[in-house]
């Protein structure tokens, strides 16, 4: 089927993918921490009492989820010129990613928290724990049990997400393959190296989610 | 100078339609086709038949662990290179269908795998064979489960199918991308493409928790 496949080309270019490697993983780390500190906020507003900070939150998650990262990552990256604001391209690309993993990561977090027995607080009042005592000893230990598997699920999606940065020409693992493809005619190669890559992320961060479910510090809650 | 492009893209409408067009039937032939297979699929993966168990999962893997953007690549580029010439559209339907179906899969078979084992075992003691026991016992109570995963997976699908765009595919996203080339005012035009995209979204969403509120209280009465 692919009896023409060209290792020698793969090699002859692998100091680009390795460095497009660490693009992709880089991007991905960066806009990651972003989007968790934006899901934080984002989850805490929902939750808030005040019912403005409740509807902007709401409004800000209903509108990334019912909308494609794509749309998002060209409206930022059309629009923010258009307002006279002119960015890199990677700090676009990041900014789209955090905003969009950001709202997925504030629904995770609520679903853990909610997820806790409300008697667990109140157990937690009548020991006289003041609130950030029942912050990190009952309430996140317990959330984070929850939550755990889903937020390594959406930085898997995070992770695959940030290959649209190559449409707005940021070098990184697609990119590479673009690149290989349009300078040799060879997307077999190109494009299968870049797959390749992206599954040695995918199976590492598979494999921290299973063995991470059989840690007793995620476990406490269970 | 806002108003004269915000009357430039009202008149350009009719071409935003063309695309909202072109995402609804790349979308809905792939969410057919997708369903079908995924359902064959997730029967397999739950199935006792050990090797179809592994390939099916294989298969899932590997999809999972790859960018939508690098299959389509893959796909358009690649299968030319071995004799199957395929145009954008069919590419990008036979992308999304590949895509979906892999998703469909891991939701039958989880949902499958949810319905007590006792069922089954009642099912075999009443002298019901392989197949009747699928058709009569463990599906329609196993569609209970897997009917709002389901619908998020649509979602899902409507806002992958914006990826195909960078094939060519003259859905919403390439209007807009097209649009953005003559009218430079980013915001206005990706909003309009926004706007379009939770149209199709924001009802899908709202049927998928309409669902699982419903099946859920619905299986606690049982």
């Amino acid at each position: 089927m692919l009896e023409g496949f060209n290792f020698r080309i793969i090699l002859e270019y692998m100091p680009l993918y390795m460095q497009c490697f660490a693009a992709t993983l880089w991007l991905s780390g960066v806009s990651l921490l972003g989007a968790v500190l934006v899901g934080i906020i984002a989850c805490a507003m929902r939750l808030s009492q005040s019912r403005l900070m409740r509807s902007i939150a709401g409004v800000y998650i209903e509108t990334i989820r019912s909308t494609p990262l794509l749309a998002q990552l060209y409206f930022f990256y059309f629009g923010l010129p258009s307002m006279g604001i002119m960015l890199p391209e990677w700090v676009t690309g990041v900014i789209a990613l955090v905003l969009n993993s950001g709202a997925y990561y504030a629904e995770i977090i609520r679903a853990g928290i909610q997820a806790i027995a409300f008697g667990q607080i109140e157990a937690g009042i009548a020991s006289g724990l003041s609130y950030f005592q029942r912050m990190r000893h009952i309430i996140l230990p317990q959330a984070l049990g929850n939550t755990i598997r889903p937020m390594l699920g959406q930085a898997i999606i995070l992770v695959k997400d940030s290959s649209l940065l190559s449409l707005i020409s940021i070098m990184e693992l697609t990119r590479a393959g673009q690149v290989l493809t349009s300078e040799r005619f060879t997307p077999a190669e190109g494009f299968l190296t870049t797959a390749a890559f992206y599954l040695i992320i995918y199976y590492l961060l598979k494999a921290f989610s299973g063995w991470s479910e059989k840690r007793l510090i995620f476990r406490e809650a269970h | 100078m806002w108003g004269f492009y915000f009357n430039e893209l009202m008149r350009s409408l009719p071409f935003f339609l063309k695309g909202l067009w072109m995402t609804v039937a790349v979308s809905s032939l792939s969410l057919i086709l997708g369903t079908i297979i995924g359902f064959f699929g997730g029967i397999l993966r739950a199935g006792r038949n050990k090797p179809a168990r592994m390939i099916v999962g294989a298969w899932v893997d590997l999809i999972r662990g790859t960018p939508f953007l690098v299959q389509i690549f893959v796909i358009f580029f690649i299968l030319p290179g071995i004799g199957i010439e395929l145009e954008a559209f069919s590419a990008a339907v036979i992308a999304l269908t590949n895509l979906t179906a892999s998703f469909i899969t891991e939701i039958v078979a989880s949902g499958i795998l949810a319905v007590p084992k006792g069922q089954r075992e009642a099912a075999t003691a009443s002298g019901l064979s392989h197949y009747q026991q699928l058709r009569f016992i463990v599906l329609p109570q196993a569609i209970r489960s897997i009917l709002p995963p389901l619908v998020g997976q649509y979602v899902l699908l409507v806002k992958d199918s914006s990826v195909v765009s960078a094939i060519g595919v003259v859905d919403i996203t390439r209007v807009g991308w097209l649009t953005v080339q003559r009218i430079p005012e980013g915001l206005m035009v990706f909003g309009l493409v926004g706007l379009l995209y939770f149209a199709i979204c924001y009802p899908l969403i709202n049927l998928s928790g309409f669902l699982e509120r419903r099946m859920t209280v619905v299986s606690t009465k049982l």
